[in-house]
C-alpha cells in the first residue's frame, strides 16, 4: 500500500476504514435513512474510494481499489477529498 | 460391489446423475437464481413439500462451484441468541437424517465440537452460550482442562504457551458433512420431481414491472416467471444492484487449507476465537483448517500467504507435533458478511422476489434449514417463523440477531 505519509508499507500495517461517504445529519434524520447510513452498504465490485488507517503512524488517508481486482490505484491525503475524480459511493 | 466390478470391466460411461442440458423454457412458476446448496435444497422442498415442480435453478458456473465448494463442512447449534439456536438446531436435525431422506450417503459424521477457551471474556462468553443452549434443550456444556483432555487427548493444554486453554463450549452433535453430497444429493432428487437445473446459466438482468418481479434476463435468454429467488452467496449484492436494493453486506473473502492425508488423530473438531482457527480431520485423514476473514473486503477467491502464517502460529500451538505437515490445497470463498453476523433470509422490497443471503461464514450448516424455511416463504409468501428473525427488513427496525460472539471466528 502506498501510504502518503509513509511510502510504501506492507499491507499488514494499515485498517481498512470503510467506503468514503458523507453522513447525513443526526438531528434531522428519520429513523430509517439513519438505519440505511448505519448498516446498508453498496458493496461496489470495482473502484471504490476509501478510507484507510496507517495503524503504526496512525495517520487515515484515502485509497481508490478495486475490489474485483484488489489493485490500489491512487492514495492522497484526506484533504484532497474534494478535488478526487471517482464519485462517493456509499 | 458388483455394479461397481461391472463398470470397471465394461469401461462404459457410469449413468448421468441429473438429466442431460436442455433449453431454457420461456417460462417457470418459480426461478431459483444459484445452484449452490442453498438454492438445490430449496428447489428440493419447493417440489417435495408444496409441489411446485415448474421451477428452475440457473447455475453461471457449474454446479455447487461456489461457497458450496469452499467451506470446511462444520454442523453445530451452538450458538448464542435463542432465534439463532432455534435456527441452526433444526438444521441439525435435518442433516441427520438426510443421508436417508435424500437417499445418497453425505458422510455424516458426529464429532462433538470444542470451542475453546484463552482468556475470561471467552470463558463468560461459552458459558452464556450453554446457558441459552441447555434453555432450548441443545447439548451444550462448559467444560475444563481435565475434561479436554480426555475429549482431545492430542490437544496441547500447557500452561507455557501464549494463550493457554482455560476451557471450551463442548457441543456433542457438533458435526462434519460431504459438502459435494449435500448439494448433489439435493439435485439428484429435486431433478427428478420436476426441477431443471441450468449450469453456465448467467442472470444479466432482472425484470420488474410495477414494483413485481415478472421474469430474469439471462446469457441463454430471456425467461419469465412468477417468483424469484436469490441465493448468490458473495454476490448477493451485485445481483440485488440489478433487483433495485441494498443489502448489509460487504463481500469478504474467507480462505482455508487442507493438509496432506494422516492416519486419524483428532476426533472432534477444535475451534477457538481467540487464535481464529477451526480444523477437523476429515475421513480421508486430511486436516481441514480455516480462520478467521480477510482484512477488507474483495471480490476474489485468492489466497495469501499471510493468511497461512497467521493460521498455522496458532496451529502449532495447539498441536506443535504437526510442524512437518505440509498443505495440500487452498481455497477461498466470498462471504456476505453481515454486521450482526446472522443471515438476511425473507421478503425484499421487490414484490415475488425473495432473497437467501448474508451466510458469511455460517452459510453450509444452514443448508438444509435455509432449504425448508425459503420453501415455504415463496410457497406462501409469508416468511417461514424460523427465519421470521432474519428478515432484511430487521435493520431499519434495528432489531439485529447479534451472533458475533458465536457465528464467527473472525472477531
Amino acid at each position: 500500500m502506498p501510504c502518503p505519509l509513509n511510502g510504501p508499507r506492507n499491507i499488514a500495517e494499515f485498517v481498512y476504514g470503510g467506503v468514503v461517504g458523507a453522513a447525513p445529519d443526526p438531528a434531522s434524520v428519520d429513523d430509517r435513512a439513519w438505519a440505511e447510513y448505519l448498516f446498508i452498504e453498496s458493496n461496489t465490485r470495482g473502484v471504490v474510494r476509501e478510507w484507510w488507517f496507517h495503524a503504526p503512524t496512525a495517520y487515515w488517508f484515502i485509497a481508490e481499489r478495486d475490489t474485483a481486482t484488489d489493485e490500489i490505484l491512487k492514495t492522497y491525503p484526506a484533504s484532497e477529498l474534494g478535488k478526487a475524480s471517482v464519485e462517493s459511493d456509499a | 460391489m458388483f455394479e461397481l466390478l461391472k463398470r470397471g470391466l465394461s469401461g462404459g460411461r457410469p449413468p448421468r446423475q441429473l438429466p442431460a442440458p436442455r433449453p431454457l423454457k420461456p417460462s417457470y412458476d418459480v426461478v431459483i437464481i444459484g445452484g449452490g446448496g442453498h438454492g438445490l435444497a430449496c428447489a428440493y422442498y419447493l417440489a417435495r413439500t408444496f409441489g411446485i415442480t415448474k421451477v428452475a435453478v440457473l447455475e453461471k458456473g457449474w454446479l455447487a462451484s461456489g461457497n458450496t465448494a469452499r467451506n470446511t463442512t462444520i454442523v453445530r447449534s451452538n450458538y448464542l441468541t435463542p432465534d439463532g439456536v432455534r435456527f441452526y438446531d433444526e438444521s441439525v436435525r435435518l442433516f441427520r437424517n438426510l443421508s436417508h431422506e435424500l437417499d445418497f450417503n453425505i458422510m455424516y459424521g458426529e464429532r462433538g465440537h470444542l470451542t475453546l477457551a484463552h482468556t475470561d471474556a471467552a470463558m463468560r462468553t461459552a458459558r452464556w452460550r450453554a446457558e441459552v443452549n441447555q434453555h432450548l434443550g441443545v447439548d451444550s456444556s462448559l467444560v475444563y482442562p481435565d475434561e479436554i483432555a480426555r475429549l482431545c487427548p492430542e490437544l496441547n493444554l500447557s500452561e507455557d504457551v501464549r494463550y493457554p486453554i482455560l476451557g471450551a463450549l463442548y457441543h456433542p452433535p457438533g458435526s462434519i458433512a460431504r459438502h459435494d453430497a449435500v448439494a448433489w444429493g439435493y439435485a439428484q432428487r429435486a431433478a427428478e420431481l420436476g426441477v431443471e437445473i441450468h449450469t453456465h446459466t448467467e442472470v444479466t438482468g432482472i425484470d420488474i414491472q410495477n414494483g413485481r418481479v415478472v421474469g430474469v434476463k439471462t446469457n441463454r435468454g430471456d425467461i419469465a416467471c412468477g417468483k424469484v429467488m436469490q441465493a448468490v452467496a458473495g454476490m448477493s449484492s451485485e445481483l440485488a444492484r440489478l433487483a433495485g436494493f441494498r443489502l448489509p453486506i460487504r463481500t469478504i473473502p474467507l480462505q482455508a487449507c487442507v493438509s496432506e492425508a494422516v492416519k486419524p488423530f483428532l476426533d472432534p473438531i477444535i475451534v477457538s476465537g481467540s487464535l481464529h482457527i477451526y480444523v477437523s480431520q476429515s475421513a480421508r485423514g486430511e486436516l481441514v483448517m480455516g480462520g478467521s476473514t480477510d482484512p477488507y473486503p474483495l471480490y476474489s477467491t485468492r489466497s495469501t500467504l499471510e493468511f497461512k502464517e497467521d493460521l498455522m502460529m496458532h496451529m502449532l500451538e495447539l498441536f506443535p507435533f504437526i510442524g512437518r505437515l505440509r498443505v495440500l490445497r487452498q481455497w477461498a470463498g466470498m462471504a456476505d458478511m453481515t454486521p450482526d453476523f446472522s443471515p438476511v433470509m425473507g421478503l425484499t422490497p421487490v414484490e415475488n422476489y425473495y432473497i437467501d443471503a448474508g451466510w458469511g461464514t455460517w452459510g453450509f450448516k444452514a443448508t438444509p434449514v435455509s432449504g425448508t424455511c425459503m420453501a415455504e416463504t415463496i410457497a406462501t409468501g409469508k416468511p417461514h417463523r424460523l427465519c421470521a428473525p432474519f428478515s432484511l427488513e430487521r435493520f431499519y427496525n434495528y432489531a439485529q440477531v447479534g451472533e458475533k460472539g458465536a457465528a464467527s471466528v473472525g472477531h
